[in-house]
């Protein structure tokens, strides 16, 4: 089998990479190797910024992010020797929203639109929103990279997604977000605030008295003119909106983007990552490859694990035959550790056998897709030491 | 005919029809949530099990085929039980609704012309969780027969199992009705939100957690029992998963995490019994066994860490085979020995 490595270190080092989306299903270590990532391409000399969306807390705190503040912040103690630099932050996607509306709309307008409770809601506890700001967090982290060329502040950014119902959420939401602005039923909703949206409505007007009474009836009149309100108000942004979703769709297709898809190698990770690895393809998206995190190995491949069990019967029935005679209770401990490793290593080494088989399966199934695994550490990552042994696993030393 | 559940075993869960699993990505509560359905299925109950993210991980899990939006028996369990299986879908729940509460034939039909209905079901945010937890309350208070009213008539299941959302957007699903209530002052919609906020938060229901002895799935097991409880949410039992075998012998462990034992007394021992006791070989086992006991010491932090949850807890071993429909079994029968069902 021709089995292709995905080489992290070319990828962190070609100055053409200017943004890696980590993407995979839930638990998998996304957020842990988009950290790793980051830190490795800093401290090889790129400046660059990890956006996060919700790191678990003593890793966030590895990272300095103590504050939610929604605002990029230096990450210390990193080795700054090849010049580079090494930014954090974690998306808070009201402030995100709310900073959106501020830029879009007159102040009296914005000012509006925030105080409105269908707003509120919206930018604060709805699922789906969070796909929608992290995607334009990202737009706004590039734009503000981008702003002085000669000495950007940024030269790579470094996206973990948000934890979706689906990996592809992520990719879907700015497209989503177009078809919500192009879509008649925004105009419906938008129209008995606008003179114009009445005229093109009268051609609809049976179905759309159909619509408005049934609206009235599900929502309640009140909820409905709150929606109104709201979607008259954001009206007036839309274009912003729409150019920012589509400028960001852009800029995940564009040759500076590269998605890496992170997997555990348990059989549902590895399905999801399928998907995503199909649907990049589909897309056309730039697919760096597959990292498959927490790849257990044993340190004593050299023994099978039938063998070591085999070898730990001998030993116990040796041992049960001895202490019938002379045999010291002493000699019995030392052979009953012996007998504890062996069992040990046969229980790690079936597990390394079962990953190694679902990592194998992927890959048979997706030869031209790039891979490199990364091995379980015994314990769990949450400072810059342990970030930095996953980003040089990750570059496969 | 079924028994009555009350009478026949005594489980930790007896007042519970409704049991929401829950847990971090990866922590396997689909294979959870699968097999509670199976135990609580046990002696000629009905249950039904529930996922709302469109995974198809129910079907995966029993080997069958795709859920629809339409009930399914999916396995059946000791004794004459069911399980049924249902992958909720928003949008048939939405048309469902507004046909079963405001009879639109018609109108159904026009506001999916003008996009409402994908407008709600996939833009809106908030819609799609108030129609999922929603078709949820009407399977848990739904009757076998459709005519019989009041308390005593008999329910269409003896208990429904929601494969919940993650941790991380849990909460967040399961207030949502409360959130549209801040939002629709009156009307229809308010009434709908009161109801099923009302059973969600009654002891009728149990939030169960599924955790693994990991540092990430513990804290945000102990973060979840915390903003359930501020939202007024029943907190169920926390179930860990995938707990590993004891090997070593805490002697051993000590003397492994220590650095401790004897190199030459395994290497006489290994060729006793002609495995070559090489260097190479003798490294590896000695770090092998260092790894296992950082490892196992980690663990048991977490698990103080459960225990001091005070919560029912459970604990199912880790299959060595991976999770197929035999092991959903194995783990039932285990949480049925524990009294979780």
């Amino acid at each position: 089998m021709i089995v292709s490595v995905l080489d992290i270190d070319a990828l962190l080092d070609d100055p053409q990479t200017r943004i890696i989306v980590c993407c995979g299903a839930g638990g998998v270590g996304k957020t842990t190797t988009a950290a790793a990532l980051g830190l490795r391409a800093a401290e090889s000399g790129r400046r660059v910024v990890v956006l996060t969306i919700d790191p678990a807390r003593r890793l966030a705190q590895s990272l300095g992010l103590t504050m939610l503040d929604n605002t990029p912040r230096p990450v210390t103690d990193i080795d700054d020797a090849s010049g580079g630099s090494l930014d954090a932050m974690m998306l808070d996607m009201k402030r995100t929203f709310d900073e959106v509306v501020e830029a879009h709309a007159t102040p009296d307008k914005a000012e509006q639109i925030l105080a409105n409770p269908f707003y509120q809601a919206v930018s604060s506890s709805f699922a789906g929103t969070q796909e929608y700001m992290a995607m334009e967090k990202l737009g706004q982290l590039r734009l503000e990279a981008d702003r002085d060329p000669d000495n950007p502040r940024w030269d790579l950014i470094v996206v973990d997604t948000p934890p979706s119902r689906s990996a592809l959420d992520f990719l879907d939401a700015p497209k989503r977000l177009g078809s919500f602005l192009d879509g008649r039923f925004i105009r419906l909703l938008a129209a008995p605030a606008k003179a114009g949206g009445r005229a093109y409505l009268k051609v609809f007007s049976a179905g759309v008295n159909i619509v408005t009474k049934t609206l009235t009836k599900v929502l309640g009149g009140q909820m409905l003119t709150d929606v109104q309100t709201f979607v008259a108000a954001l009206d007036t942004m839309f274009g912003g909106f729409r150019k920012r979703a589509d400028h960001t769709y852009a800029l995940l297709s564009d040759r500076t983007t590269t998605f890496i898809v992170v997997a555990a190698p348990e059989r549902d990770a590895l399905r999801e990552a399928s998907f995503f690895v199909d649907r990049l393809d589909e897309e056309q998206m730039p697919l760096a490859g597959l990292v498959v995190n927490r790849m257990y190995r044993v340190s004593a491949p050299g023994l099978s694990a039938a063998r070591a069990l085999g070898a730990a019967e001998e030993l116990g029935d040796e041992d049960s035959s001895n202490s019938s005679g002379v045999g010291s209770s002493v000699a019995s401990g030392r052979t009953a550790i012996t007998q504890g490793l062996l069992r040990m290593h046969a229980v790690q080494a079936e597990i390394a056998a079962r990953h190694e088989s679902l990592a194998k399966r992927f890959i048979a199934g997706h030869p031209d897709i790039p891979v490199v695994e990364v091995p379980a550490a015994s314990g769990d990552i949450h400072d810059l030491v342990g970030l930095r042994a996953v980003g040089k696993a990750l570059a496969g030393h | 005919m079924a028994p009555d559940a009350g009478s026949t075993r005594d489980t930790d869960w007896d007042a519970v029809r409704l049991h929401i699993v829950t847990g971090k990505g990866g922590t396997g509560k689909t294979t959870v949530a699968a097999a509670l359905a199976l135990a609580l299925a046990a002696e000629g109950r009905r249950v039904l099990l529930a996922e709302v993210e469109g995974r198809q991980g129910i079907s995966q899990t029993f080997d069958v085929t795709p859920l629809a939006a339409t009930e399914a028996r999916i396995a059946h369990a000791a004794h004459g039980g069911e399980v049924f299986g249902l992958s909720v879908d928003a949008k048939a729940a939405l048309l469902e609704y507004l046909q079963m509460y405001y009879k639109l034939g018609r109108a159904g039909g026009v506001l999916e012309k003008f996009g409402a209905i994908d407008f709600a079901t996939t833009i809106a945010p908030g819609v799609r969780d108030v129609l999922l937890t929603g078709k949820v309350y009407e399977a848990v208070r739904r009757r076998r027969d459709h005519r019989a009213k009041g308390p005593a008539a008999t329910p269409a299941y003896d208990a429904v199992v929601l494969d919940a959302p993650p941790t991380g957007r849990v909460v967040r699903f399961l207030n949502v009705n409360h959130e549209v209530a801040d939002l629709a002052k009156v009307g229809p919609i308010r009434s709908q939100a009161d109801s099923i906020t009302a059973m969600l938060k009654s002891p009728q229901t149990a939030v169960h957690l599924v955790t693994l002895l990991e540092e990430m799935p513990v804290q945000e097991t102990v973060d979840t029992i915390a903003e359930l409880r501020a939202v007024g949410m029943p907190i169920g039992g926390v179930v860990v998963n995938q707990v590993r075998e004891e090997i070593l012998t805490r002697e051993v462990l000590d003397a492994a995490a220590r650095g401790a034992i004897t190199r030459k007394d395994v290497a006489a021992d290994l060729t006793r019994v002609h495995v070559r006791a090489t260097d190479a070989l003798l490294d590896g086992l000695l770090s092998e066994a260092r790894d296992h006991a950082e490892r196992v010491a980690l663990e048991r932090d977490e698990a103080k860490v459960i225990a001091d949850l005070g919560r029912p807890t459970y604990r199912l071993p880790s299959l060595s085979e991976g999770v197929d429909a035999n092991g959903i079994r194995e783990m039932a029968e285990t949480l049925m020995a524990q009294g979780m069902a």
